[in-house]
């Protein structure tokens, strides 16, 4: 009871961060000299204006969720995920290839298949960074930065040689009908992949909270030495740890190819998936529920962004102030508790909730 | 039946819309690629030829700035939603989006950079950059003391292809026996690669570099200032980031082309199908940096290729 309660006041505090964040922003948006009022109504708008507006927030959303939870797991187990970025790239082009490759497969055995080839790509790409670490001690921050830029560069030259399937554009021939995601509300591009999202955070949780496996990558996150004392292998759960992370980044790629793009686009520079992901798995406390809040707090601000530029001509600098005013007033929950003094009344629960992460 | 429906409603709705175009307030778009505002080539370029359209038809403009490439197809349908009368997509990376959203909204107008999308109501603009880089590649080739000139490309693909193609053919050209080197940064927005690769071809004797490489570009132009070579700028006239380096650029008329656009809805001209501009169509071209002197012979020698690539007499080849 206690802990639900200071989940309701973490909900609080994160609200009571966007309005200060935005108070922050009306000052920036003065400074620029444009409309505040205007700027806001946009940022609401972008999202929750039309039906259609909701939609693109739900697919925005997505694969913010998929690399949230990617450095979330990897996090609970003591790593540093930084590779989300090239796992989510290698996701990608795998299930682009399967999605065209593989004809006369029914939506039901294509789709599946073509995630599967996602995800296995992106647990690769983190299981290489896992297996230096455990064998090696090479750090793992250092190794998945590095991933990135082979997958950019590996993805780079695919696109453009093996796999190009364009007369001049740098992109994969177009996946087929059968891999396609299901789209619930045409003309909108919302489709199934938020579904696969929720299920995902799901999983984790139950795999995380409810398994034995799940148990070991925690424990080994809270006291590895403790952990290995314990009779569990340190190593294997850093590779297994990286290999859950990737493959969860790899399927948020898969799910973005199947669901959005239907063919993989040269990349040409970091989309930034994977390095928001380490935002949106922070302000989310590193747990599923937490990852996916947070994840549509960052699609919400995304969208507005766009839609401030064209509506109230206010420069996309400006919006990325006041989206890091507001992260940063989250991420300083204390601040803003000091701030909002009706939280300070709960000072019993929000220590409880403390000592449950 | 459906296309031919839709086009005969289309038709009949651009009649309309010219009927009574003289109180229309019309309102012109452009959605950059992810480099954005402030890259001092491209994407500027674009921005230019929307406020110089603002300036002299009085349209109402905006710009949208795109955070990833899956941003673009929403970002063209909100101006399309917001009832803008012309969208234009900067950069091949938004052809898919292009191409959707024009199939969507088949009475509004589309324009697409470097790219080619096949509807009824999308412009689309090519350039014949190999014919301004052959220009650029003349210069390099006579103005180099070392007999070395540099090329810095930033992600190979199609189009710079035909940048580094027309280069090699213009300096060999007029200097058969002068030295290439040519190298790629792999990206297009960061100055501290360009920089870095072109110190390496100048310790490798390059004194005059040509880049096609963004903002990768800005690094380039900053090596060259601090080794006391030259550099040939790209897209829109550089010689401001360091007028006395920059001999000359090699200007793609991407304003020409946004402005152009505007022009024609105003004028209820606007017609979809394809615009390959070169030399002839001044496309393409050279400005010439006021810092650097440069001998009235190799000005002659670059008016006289002009002429010739113009007139359709010497074919710039586009591929290797």
């Amino acid at each position: 009871m206690l802990k639900s309660l200071a989940k309701l006041e973490r909900l609080w505090i994160a609200l009571a961060a966007v309005l200060l964040g935005m108070v922050v922003g009306i000052f920036f948006i003065l400074i620029v000299g444009r409309n505040p009022i205007l700027g806001y109504q946009a940022l609401w708008q972008a999202s929750f204006g039309s039906m259609r507006d909701f939609t693109e927030l739900l697919i925005g959303t997505t694969p913010l969720i998929f690399t949230g939870l990617s450095i979330a797991c990897a996090f609970r187990t003591g790593l540093f995920n930084i590779g989300a970025e090239g796992q989510f790239i290698v996701g990608q082009i795998a299930t682009a290839w399967a999605g065209y490759f593989f004809t006369g497969l029914p939506t039901l055995i294509h789709v599946p298949l073509a995630l599967c080839f996602g995800i296995l790509a992106g647990a690769l790409w983190g299981a290489i960074p896992g297996y230096l670490k455990a064998k090696a001690g090479a750090h793992e921050v250092i190794n998945t930065i590095m991933m990135n830029y082979i997958a950019l560069y590996f993805t780079h030259y695919l696109v453009n040689g093996p796999l190009k399937g364009h007369a001049f554009l740098p992109v994969t021939k177009e996946i087929l009908d059968s891999a396609k995601l299901w789209r619930f509300m045409p003309p909108t591009r919302a489709n199934a992949g938020i579904i696969i999202a929720l299920l995902a955070a799901l999983f984790v949780y139950w795999f995380l909270w409810k398994t034995t496996k799940g148990y070991e990558l925690r424990a080994v996150g809270f006291n590895p030495l403790a952990a290995e004392y314990g009779g569990i292998s340190v190593a294997r759960s850093t590779v297994l740890s990286m290999m859950l992370a990737g493959g969860l980044a790899g399927l948020g790629g898969a799910v973005q190819v199947l669901g959005i793009q239907y063919k993989f686009y040269d990349v040409f520079a970091f989309t930034g998936y994977g390095f928001d992901g380490i935002a949106v798995a922070l302000i989310g406390n590193n747990h599923p529920l937490g990852v996916v809040f947070s994840a549509f707090l960052f699609g919400f601000l995304g969208r507005g962004a766009m839609r401030m530029q064209s509506v109230a001509s206010i420069p996309k600098e400006v919006i990325s102030i006041v989206s890091a005013s507001i992260i940063i007033f989250i991420a300083a929950e204390a601040l803003v508790k000091r701030l909002v003094p009706r939280f300070t009344k709960k000072g019993g629960a929000s220590s409880e909730y403390n000592r449950s992460v | 039946m459906k296309r031919v429906s839709i086009l005969v409603l289309s038709l009949l709705v651009v009649l309309s819309l010219s009927v009574f175009a003289g109180a229309k307030e019309y309102k012109v778009g452009i959605i950059l690629d992810t480099g954005g505002l402030g890259d001092q080539s491209f994407n500027d370029a674009a921005y230019r030829g929307l406020m110089k359209a603002q300036k002299d038809f009085g349209v109402k403009t905006t710009y949208v700035e795109s955070k990833v490439m899956d941003d673009y197809e929403p970002n063209v349908r909100m101006l399309a939603e917001q009832g803008y009368d012309l969208i234009f997509g900067i950069g091949f990376l938004l052809t898919d989006a292009i191409d959707r959203v024009a199939e969507e909204y088949p009475d509004v107008k589309f324009g697409i950079i470097d790219s080619v999308v096949d509807q009824p109501n999308v412009l689309s603009v090519l350039f014949k950059e190999q014919e301004g880089s052959f220009l650029q590649g003349v210069i390099a080739g006579m103005m180099t003391k070392t007999n070395t000139v540099g090329f810095v490309g930033g992600m190979e693909s199609p189009v710079i292809t035909r940048f580094e193609v027309g280069f090699i053919n213009g300096v060999k050209a007029v200097n058969p026996k002068a030295n290439i080197l040519i190298a790629y940064t792999g990206k297009f927005d960061d100055p501290v690669k360009g920089k870095e690769v072109a110190l390496a071809q100048i310790s490798n004797r390059a004194d005059v570099i040509y880049h096609a490489s963004g903002a990768c570009g800005n690094g380039v132009i900053e090596a060259a200032k601090e080794k006391g070579v030259y550099a040939i700028g790209v897209d829109s006239d550089q010689s401001h980031l360091a007028p006395a380096t920059v001999i000359s650029s090699m200007l793609k008329m991407v304003d020409v082309a946004v402005y152009d656009g505007a022009q024609m809805v105003v004028e209820g001209k606007f017609k979809g199908g394809l615009l390959n501009l070169g030399l002839a169509d001044d496309g393409v071209g050279t400005a010439w940096s006021p810092g650097v002197t440069v001998p009235a012979a190799v000005r002659a020698k670059v008016d006289e290729y002009a002429k010739k690539i113009a007139s359709g007499n010497l074919i710039v080849p586009d591929t290797k």
